[in-house]
């Protein structure tokens, strides 16, 4: 398989599988706490980080973990001042973002380097940069499963969950610290107008697939890291964009469920 | 004194919602809270439930502030009847089951698989044992509330909080509940305290009636 030889597509089926482990298990949470958008807000966030990173001249990636936490914190800071309307946090840290973004790109330089975070450029990772992902991926895959049973509990019954004894502001803290840690290394991969999609759908074909919510995480991941290899393989043959022809592959699959479900009805 | 709770009083943004509100409940009572919409029960489950925060006067369980006696103390809660919520969240009955017995400490993490004994019979005295491996949008509103009665009952609380259990679920359903409710009050001495705007009627075992109007909760 002569894709393989190359360092650089080593490189992103590494980075591609490991994003297609993580986004689903931030994306149940997600989706069963009805913050579909927050994925969007952190993404576009991350973009000033992005901007703001090629600026100075540090590490881009970099940039957008630093903005991606400061959104994040901005969210849950919002949400505490005006805890009925939590959804209007997300839409502020959103313009925010997109109105930093779109000042600071205009200081850039490398106005193509800036664009290449708008739908990723997964084959173009560097050793740093993957390091940088596997180091986040193994940090959110085990919270994510010593938390397990909490953010099952909080997603299903917040307030059960807060009588029993779970740490459900603790818990929804750390829990916004890693997604925004997992949409900033993942909007460098698949892009930042796109890194949403990956955090929904795999989690929306699970929840057609499967009863349980271990089955609904496990289908998920499968979803995620099937359509990134397919897309990676068909990227490269086709020369099509990977980020895009990894997200348009899930939608793909989701409709495909959806019709045969439907079916079987 | 199981419940306490001396001069509460709550306000939204300027608006009182509860003011100087004083309610006891011993152990073995079986509290019923009546009120119209807005007539302030809602922000006072909110209060008990620590989703809210009092401006002033003071909530205490077992005299502790009650912020304190979550996951100590054993507090059941059953959740009000919510099938357009439950509808499409993937889970199964026994997944929701087992947070019935969830603990905080490190080491629960690994022995809640050997209490499935436990849980199903808990299910069983609802009647729900068969329905083990159900996604729990599958079951009609008045099974899915029969889960969530097994669900808090199965950690052997001795203070249960139930919020308008009823709503949505047919008479044979609510004299189940109202019969499983009476038993446990009676021979367990499990306190109950039950929010709700009908069917109280039903609840026979009763024996502290209480109605939120404007703010005010007032003994019946």
């Amino acid at each position: 398989m002569s894709i393989l030889q190359y360092g650089f597509m080593q490189r992103a089926f590494i980075v591609g599988i490991l994003l297609a482990l993580i986004t689903p298990c931030i994306g149940i949470t997600i989706v069963l706490k009805r913050m579909s958008m927050i994925g969007d807000a952190l993404s576009h966030s991350s973009l000033a980080g992005v901007a703001l990173g090629l600026i100075l001249g540090i590490n881009p990636v970099a940039g957008a973990v630093v903005t991606c936490i400061i959104a994040a914190l901005g969210i849950e800071a919002i949400r505490k001042n005006i805890p009925r309307y939590s959804e209007v946090a997300i839409s502020v840290v959103m313009s925010a973002g997109i109105g930093l973004a779109g000042i600071l790109s205009g200081f850039v330089e490398n106005g193509a380097g800036f664009n290449s975070f708008l739908f990723g450029s997964i084959v173009s990772i560097s050793w740093g940069e993957l390091a940088l992902v596997v180091v986040i991926s193994v940090l959110v895959l085990g919270a994510i499963l010593f938390f397990y049973r909490e953010l099952f509990y909080i997603g299903f019954d917040e307030n059960a969950a807060r009588i029993s004894g779970v740490k459900v502001r603790n818990i929804n803290f750390l829990f916004t610290i890693l997604t925004a840690l997992t949409v900033s290394v993942a909007s460098r991969t698949v892009g930042t107008l796109i890194v949403s999609s990956m955090l929904v759908v795999p989690v929306a074909c699970g929840m057609q697939m499967a009863k349980s919510y271990r089955g609904t995480l496990i289908c998920g991941i499968i979803v995620a890291v099937s359509t990134t290899i397919a897309g990676l393989f068909l990227s490269y043959y086709a020369g099509l964009k990977p980020g895009g022809t990894i997200v348009l592959l899930e939608v793909v699959w989701f409709v495909v469920v959806m019709i045969v479900k439907n079916v079987n009805k | 004194m199981v419940i306490e709770i001396k001069n509460l009083a709550f306000c939204y943004t300027g608006v009182p919602v509860l003011e100087n509100v004083n309610l006891g409940l011993e152990e073995g009572d079986f509290a019923i809270l009546t009120g119209e919409n807005g007539s302030g029960k809602s922000t006072f489950l909110r209060l008990l439930l620590g989703e809210l925060r009092a401006q002033t006067g003071s909530i205490e369980v077992y005299g502790e502030d009650i912020s304190k006696c979550f996951g100590r103390e054993k507090m059941g809660y059953v959740p009000q009847n919510s099938i357009s919520k439950n509808q499409n969240f993937p889970a199964t009955v026994e997944e929701i089951m087992m947070t019935g017995i969830y603990k905080p400490s490190f080491r629960a993490r690994f022995h809640a698989k050997k209490e499935k004994e436990r849980l199903k019979e808990a299910l069983r005295e609802m009647e729900m044992d068969g329905f083990w491996k159900s996604r729990i949008g599958e079951l009609s509103g008045g099974q899915q509330q029969r889960v969530m009665l097994a669900r808090a009952l199965v950690g052997n609380p001795r203070l249960l909080i139930l919020d308008e259990p009823t709503t949505g679920m047919d008479t044979e359903s609510v004299k189940k509940l109202a019969a499983v409710l009476e038993k446990r009050n009676r021979e367990d001495r499990l306190t109950v305290l039950m929010v709700t705007h009908g069917n109280s009627g039903l609840f026979k075992g009763a024996n502290r009636f209480f109605r939120a109007e404007e703010g005010r909760i007032t003994e019946e």
